[in-house]
């Protein structure tokens, strides 16, 4: 049963490997690359019903007892984490063939696809932090290919940044993981905690964990470190801008919220000042970001900021209600995030430019595409019954329950701008008169089908929170005892 | 032993952040397998040096080096030959589509 921990690696590697070997028989491609996602997605379905009804699994790979080998834990935030990068996985798939050209297609488009999908269930399971490494570099190695892919000048021209920004704070990683070692002489993550939490000297274990910290908010684009992200994000195709805003950054938070709850909680006065306050400033200078853009792909890429400056201020509170904010906020941004860059390149398909300013009327040729840009607007302000409210509603709470009056006020200004920002790209392009973007819908017709499938996600996630709700807090819950984590990985016998 | 390899770690570390802030993108991909040097020879240096003993752990062995560092460096020398390899490609064909290799004519503006 253990040996099961290792399917949300094996099943996109093993496919990757697969649709690289047809790569030059395109319809054979698309349906075994549609499949193998779909298999996917029933296993991690399967996985993550396992995992909150009978407990988490951990694999400890070789059979190298923790903490000598390296462990994968499928527990119940891992496990919730990898269906939903499942979901956005079949989103994508579905999506490619009418945006992709067929040449991108066929020069092993669908195989990088699943790498990164590899590396990002990869981290999200692995319980040890040089494998965390390993697995950021599987997936930026994936991404590197993905941004690249299809060779236009400004293509190369931001992914250069790209590649570089990443691989300084990979460089810098490894730097701090060695640190981590001198320090407590172990990388597998239980047994830092252990140590940790018994080390008599918190000053330095929370200086390594700032090093720390920069490193992950350089991934998850943070205050003042997100400078990369924006313009890097809508270059290259909307499948992988969608693919790269819903999983790439949230990577980042995941490892945040792992690490700095498990390990290097040791002095919280400075830790959660730190995250309270970054997350202040990324959220504010993310939604300024949003409104200054007129490209529509530049106002959703800007709109993944302010969100992960909503999930580190859940983590800075460091209470139940916090904690399980940030969880429900990193779900459910993954899904909206992924259908909002969707509907945003299938908008600019249809008007042949992004320059929200050169649109104009389309709600009348494409209903359905407004009404779901709409409504994906409302899910990222946090307006009821959609899944961002409950998000934000936990945040709020949380941060009351903390004393910190001031987060609050941010993130209600962030979230009435976030819903400014969208409700005038809305008006612009599906209001008044211009470019109506005609054309039939044609093959933009899969492309709204495959946004809407993920909207029913997030509309599911806030119409039927209670019955997510209650899994998100007892993960909340079980963040904020690291004991239990200790024990299901080290079992107590060492 | 160990502060002459840091205080080495540490030059590599500043050599490596000047050339990745020069403007010439050669001299910026130099600087990245410069810093991947520096973070290696300071994993190597964290697991304390020691000679003499091999990294293999007998029952009742009172002597060994640490084998960990050497397996994380072995895997990190390797990524970052991966990812130097890929950027001196990209570096390449960054330069032939765009011509030039300067940064500051790489920056991009804001109507694209």
């Amino acid at each position: 049963m253990t040996n099961l921990a290792i399917l949300p690696i094996l099943i996109p590697f093993l496919s990757g490997v697969l649709v690289a070997f047809t790569h030059n028989r395109l319809g054979l491609t698309r349906t075994l690359a549609m499949l193998l996602a779909i298999v996917h997605l029933i296993t991690m379905g399967f996985l993550s019903f396992h995992v909150l009804t009978e407990g988490s699994i951990v694999l400890e790979a070789g059979d190298w007892i923790a903490p000598y080998g390296i462990v994968l834990v499928l527990d119940p935030l891992s496990a919730l984490l990898v269906l939903t990068t499942s979901i956005i996985l079949v989103a994508a798939v579905w999506y490619a063939p009418s945006s992709v050209s067929e040449e991108q297609e066929s020069f092993y488009f669908y195989a990088f696809v699943f790498l990164l999908i590899t590396g990002v269930s990869g981290a999200f399971i692995t319980g040890d932090l040089f494998n965390l490494f390993v697995f950021f570099e599987v997936l930026l190695m994936a991404s590197y290919a993905l941004i690249t892919h299809g060779g236009k000048k400004v293509q190369l021209r931001e992914s250069i940044k790209y590649v570089l920004i990443n691989l300084f704070s990979s460089m810098l990683f490894v730097t701090t993981v060695s640190y981590v070692y001198a320090v407590l002489g172990t990388v597998n993550m239980a047994q830092l905690a252990e140590r940790a939490a018994a080390s008599d000297s918190p000053g330095i274990i929370t200086t390594v964990a700032i090093l720390l910290f920069f490193v992950f908010a350089t991934k998850g684009a943070a205050f003042p470190l997100y400078y990369w992200l924006p313009r890097s994000y809508i270059v290259p195709n909307p499948v992988i801008s969608a693919l790269f805003g819903a999983l790439l950054t949230k990577v980042g938070v995941y490892s945040l919220i792992r690490t700095f709850t498990l390990i290097f909680h040791q002095q919280p006065e400075i830790i959660d000042n730190l995250f309270i306050w970054v997350g202040n400033l990324t959220m504010l200078f993310g939604v300024l970001g949003a409104l200054a853009s007129r490209n529509i792909k530049l106002i959703v890429a800007y709109n993944i900021i302010p969100a992960i400056g909503f999930m580190l201020v859940g983590i800075g509170m460091f209470n139940i209600d916090g904690l399980s904010g940030s969880i429900y906020y990193l779900l459910q941004d993954m899904i909206i995030k992924a259908a909002l860059f969707l509907l945003a390149g299938t908008i600019a398909s249809l008007a042949g430019t992004a320059d929200i300013n050169k649109m104009g009327g389309m709600i009348r040729s494409h209903p359905m595409l407004g009404w779901m840009f709409f409504i994906g607007g409302l899910v990222l302000a946090g307006v009821p019954p959609f899944s961002g409210f409950i998000g934000k509603l936990l945040l709020v709470r949380g941060a009351f329950e903390k004393g910190e009056t001031v987060t609050v006020i941010i993130m209600l200004i962030t979230s009435l701008l976030i819903l400014l920002s969208i409700v005038r790209a809305f008006i612009r392009v599906f209001w008044g008169e211009g470019n109506t973007g005609a054309e039939p819908a044609g093959k933009h017709g899969s492309q709204i089908f495959s946004a809407g499938f993920l909207m029913l996600f997030t509309v599911f996630l806030g119409i039927g929170a209670e019955a997510i709700l209650p899994s998100v807090q007892q993960i909340a819950d079980y963040l904020l005892e690291p004991q239990t984590y200790i024990e299901l990985v080290l079992k107590g016998d060492h | 032993m160990e502060i002459i390899m840091i205080v080495l770690a540490g030059i590599l570390f500043g050599f490596a952040v000047y050339n990745i802030l020069q403007k010439r993108l050669l001299r910026i991909v130099i600087g990245t397998a410069l810093l991947s040097h520096a973070a290696h020879l300071f994993i190597l240096t964290m697991g304390k040096l020691k000679r003499g003993a091999a990294p293999v752990l007998r029952e009742g062995a009172e002597n060994y080096s640490d084998p960990l560092p050497q397996a994380l460096i072995l895997t990190s020398i390797v990524i970052s030959f991966g990812v130097t390899s890929l950027l001196l490609v990209l570096a390449y064909r960054a330069v032939k589509t765009n011509g030039t290799d300067n940064m500051e004519e790489l920056r991009g503006n804001n109507h694209d």
